[in-house]
């Protein structure tokens, strides 16, 4: 049973991970070839950091990131707070269904919704192209809402209901509270969500892909148009980087998160100790 | 126990959802309506049944049974569910696993089940046409130990592969949160009222970890039925019905592309509308 | 003693169910004061009126003369300690204290000095730069109380702040904030079901019951006359008997006719009579005032927990003498262990000690109700009666 479930675990990883490390290997080929492996060598390296349309497209990637993680993080907080205390129950209920569309919707139907309101707002004012940085920062911003409130709400749901209340009783106005009192509470929430809005923005194609203006591409809706004729190794020289910029990321947050669990531990150990001692 | 009726407390509130209500009407309510309007409409904004009739009677040949749209739905369709059923099949069993492990091992193999994730799929995507290509690597393996090339890209095996391989950390990553919030005590409670092994998995273990399998049957489910890179790298000539939706869109037949995405969204309500009545019975019974 | 805050007919509804019926209350400088009642009676949402986190439907909140019903919490001289401390998990021990300080724009120093000062008089010096979620539960207490008391309020409200704790830590926090609210001469409002520890604790005891004040009095006046059958039974055991006040210190229950001490009551007017279960004594069955059997007898340490079953109502006495099951005895009580209230709406709402065997069903409790509805339309009517023959 133990072997069988090592082999099984085994099994699934290989299958998870043989491709990315058959992507590593060929991003060292010395020919252009995709299939055979002949010498090794950094070209592909070189030709990727001289190709102007990939640069271009990766800081229009990360520009976009930030901005649609900004905004959705700021919105999606101010959001989760003003759900958080709703009292109706019928708004809370339609709220939490409009918010629940863009995660359960297929990407490419959101797409192309998106997509068909911007061509026909544009349309109505004459633009013979309406597609730009602007249709994609909305339709980012609009994905990534749902994941920043679904981290916060959890976070305002578990706080204790007196701790504002507390700092409004100890001589704070209302917002005065919510900023010294509630922001730190949730920040862990707030942060989870801009990651995730971050990086969902980071990764995102479909979307992407039906709200691209001709002036603003991204690394994704790139990397499509590149595959669509034959390809050169350079896009696996670029998956290396990226998957070792990633593995460095995850890696990091493992290392920090372990090191709060220790202190987490440390503490209630501590604790423990305390309360036998009493 | 209530709030404080303060009616500056409530203005605030109000200021804060504002923004997000606002937003949500415009970006996400409204743009739904297009798609039902331009699946309606013709391109002079003329109301026509035309689009939505086209989806359902449309032949390539007029002596094939089914109209063109509905094979390629039914495929589609087909192609997501065994997919998803191999991801569940492959998933849970992997979920269990890592939510039995210890804390440490537990938080290691969820890293590495997220890395793949953190990679952008079309380069994924992209690795598995290397390797199942004529002349691939696949290929390449099986004549070092002597076995004959075999023909997979471009067949609805190559597809599926794509697929499980895409998504499978969708289904393992929701199953192992339930799993991982399971108490121990629970299946030892099974064991002690006389439950084996598999009674154990069938009568505590599955019933427990059902909403994870639910949320990860949709997560693997919609983006399998509804992509269209797999299907272009993986499928050769073979297309579903997302390759559909964008072939309108790249030739800017924006209300063919809307009727067919409108017919896919009220597919997608009404299965999903089935798994969750399901689930809801099971959870019930 | 001067009045520091006065509730005026305060009533309070949430979503159309009335939680405070027209309180009224005063709550004086330097006193102790308990809310006690069980949940759901409306002390907590008392103390929040007073704090301001709930506004009342009707009526006024005077502070110190004046009105404050608008009046936001944070402009209030009046600080709380939460029910679960309501610490704040990002703030170490010092910073929580200093928080009002902080918000108040106090100079440094003076933060300094008074939190040390506050922290001293907790017992918690040293413990400035620890986490608050690395506290046992007593010492988080001390944190919460030391913070409300740091910007000197007039008056500190406590809502159920020893609940967490377990019994022995319970015990010694009671005495610590008696301690403290002696040391600073701050009044205290102090919200609690647990009548033992309202008893110990207070100069002042409110016992509250569904959104009504039931009695205020000193603890001792509390437990030696209660004003009617809630307060006896909630105060510590009781035995709550119908009987009739015969004439001034003459009362008959349980078909004896005993001596009294209290008087003021109408001819024959139908009373409920308190006997508390330690002024029973136990005397050889011929020398009873009543008759009885045991029907069983608990051991609990200092003494006996004994039933005994008199006319098919069971008593309930403590005694250091033992009995045995299914002994016939008798009971002797004194005038003045005897408490006689005026029937009010809780007469009869508190049976005897049966359901203590634990056997009885739920048949026997409904016969029981029924019996007593019966007995008691018998007594209005009686009583009725005795009003138009005194009438004529």
């Amino acid at each position: 049973m133990k072997t069988l479930s090592k082999v099984y675990t085994a099994l699934i990883l290989l299958f998870l991970f043989a491709p990315i490390v058959i992507l590593i290997v060929f991003s060292f080929n010395g020919s252009n070839s995709t299939a055979v492996m002949s010498g090794f060598s950094f070209q592909w390296y070189e030709e990727l950091f001289h190709n102007s349309n990939i640069l271009e497209a990766v800081r229009n990637t990360l520009v976009l990131a930030v901005a649609s993680a900004v905004i959705s993080t700021i919105m999606g907080t101010a959001a989760a707070v003003g759900i958080f205390r709703l009292r109706s129950k019928y708004l809370r209920a339609a709220l939490d269904t409009v918010t629940n569309i863009p995660m359960i919707n297929p990407d490419i139907i959101t797409g192309i919704s998106l997509m068909l309101m911007f061509v026909f707002v544009g349309r109505f004012f004459g633009l013979s192209n309406s597609l730009s940085f602007w249709t994609m920062l909305i339709a980012h911003v609009t994905f990534c809402l749902p994941y920043v409130i679904l981290q916060v709400l959890p976070k305002l749901q578990q706080m204790d209901k007196s701790l504002p209340e507390a700092a409004m009783d100890l001589g704070c106005t209302h917002f005065r509270a919510f900023l010294k009192v509630e922001i730190p509470e949730l920040f862990p929430g707030i942060l989870t969500g801009m990651i995730m809005a971050f990086t969902m923005s980071l990764d995102d194609f479909v979307i992407s892909y039906f709200t691209a203006g001709p002036g603003f591409q991204t690394l994704p809706v790139l990397i499509y148009s590149m595959t669509k004729k034959t390809v050169k190794p350079t896009i696996y020289s670029l998956a290396t980087i990226i998957f070792f910029v990633i593995l460095a990321l995850l890696t990091l947050s493992n290392l920090v998160d372990s090191d709060t669990d220790k202190a987490i531990k440390e503490a209630r150990k501590k604790k423990k100790a305390k309360n036998q001692a009493n | 126990m209530k709030k404080n009726a303060n009616s500056r407390g409530s203005l605030i509130q109000r200021l804060v959802l504002a923004p997000y209500s606002l937003w949500a009407v415009l970006f996400i309510v409204v743009p739904l309506f297009f798609i039902a309007f331009y699946a309606f409409t013709d391109s002079q904004m003329h109301f026509t049944l035309h689009n939505i009739r086209n989806v359902f009677t449309y032949r390539i040949n007029q002596d094939e049974t089914l109209p063109y749209y509905v094979m390629v739905f039914g495929r589609s369709l087909k192609l997501a569910v065994i997919s998803t059923l191999i991801c569940l099949l492959l998933g849970y069993p992997f979920a269990y696993r890592i939510a039995r492990a210890t804390p440490r091992t537990q938080s290691i193999l969820i890293t590495i089940i997220m890395i793949p994730m953190w990679m952008n799929f079309l380069i994924r995507t992209y690795a598995w046409m290397v390797i199942l290509q004529d002349k691939g690597i696949l290929n390449g393996g099986l004549a070092l130990l002597g076995l004959g090339p075999i023909h997979v890209i471009g067949t609805e095996t190559a597809v599926i592969i794509g697929m499980v391989y895409d998504y499978l950390p969708y289904m393992i990553l929701p199953i192992y949160s339930v799993m991982a919030k399971m108490d121990n005590k629970l299946l030892e409670a099974a064991r002690d009222l006389g439950c084996n092994g598999f009674g154990v998995l069938r009568r505590v273990i599955w019933p427990l970890s059902l909403p994870g399998v639910i949320s990860g049957v949709n997560m693997v489910l919609i983006p399998s039925v509804s992509t269209f890179y797999i299907s272009q790298k993986l499928g050769g000539k073979m297309k579903l019905i997302g390759d559909e939706i964008e072939e309108k869109y790249t030739n800017f037949d924006f209300n063919g592309a809307a009727a067919i995405a409108f017919i896919m969204m009220i597919l997608l309500l009404v299965v999903m509308a089935l798994l969750q009545h399901r689930a809801n019975k099971r959870s019930v019974a | 003693m001067k009045k520091i805050i006065e509730l005026k007919n305060i009533s309070k509804a949430f979503d159309g169910e009335t939680v405070l019926d027209n309180i009224n209350l005063d709550i004086y400088d330097n006193e102790f004061l308990t809310l006690l009642g069980p949940s759901g009676c409306g002390k907590t949402t008392t103390l929040r009126i007073i704090g301001g986190f709930e506004t009342a439907d009707q009526g006024d909140v005077i502070f110190m003369g004046e009105r404050i019903n608008d009046i936001p919490p944070y402009k209030r001289n009046v600080n709380t300690v939460f029910q679960r401390y309501a610490l704040f998990p990002h703030l170490n021990v010092f910073e929580n204290v200093a928080f009002p300080l902080r918000e108040k724009r106090v100079p440094k120093d003076e933060i300094e000095e008074r939190v040390n000062e506050m922290l001293k008089l907790v017992a918690l010096s040293g413990f400035e730069k620890r986490g608050v979620n690395s506290l046992s539960g007593g010492q988080q207490q001390r944190v919460a109380i030391a913070r409300a008391l740091v910007s000197k309020p007039k008056v500190l409200l406590l809502d159920e702040p020893l609940a967490a704790l377990d019994l022995k830590l319970r015990k010694d926090m009671q005495q610590e904030l008696k301690k403290i609210q002696k040391a600073t001469g701050i009044t205290f409002v102090f919200v609690t079901h647990d009548q033992e520890e309202a008893l110990s604790m207070s100069d002042t005891v409110v016992v509250m019951s569904e959104g009504r004040i039931q009695q205020i009095g000193t603890p001792i006046d509390i437990y030696n006359e209660p004003k009617n059958a809630f307060v006896a039974d909630f105060i510590g055991e009781s035995n709550i008997l119908d009987g009739v006040m015969l004439r001034d210190k003459r009362v008959s229950f349980s078909g004896h006719v005993f001596d009294c001490v209290d008087s003021g009551f109408e001819l024959k007017e139908p009373v409920d009579v308190v006997v508390r279960p330690e002024d029973v004594d136990i005397v050889p069955e011929e020398k009873g005032m009543l008759k009885g059997v045991v029907t069983s007898v608990t051991f609990l340490g200092v003494h006996y927990e004994i039933i005994v079953d008199i006319n098919g109502f069971k008593w309930m006495i403590q005694t250091t003498d033992f009995v045995d099951v299914d002994e016939h005895i008798g009971l002797y009580i004194e005038p003045d262990a005897i408490h006689i209230m005026k029937k009010s709406e809780y007469s009869g709402m508190f049976g005897d000690y049966s359901s203590f065997s634990m056997e009885l069903d739920e048949i026997g409790e409904l016969e029981e109700a029924h019996l007593e509805e019966l007995s008691e339309l018998g007594e209005t009517d009686a009583s009725g009666n005795a009003e138009s023959e005194r009438a004529e």
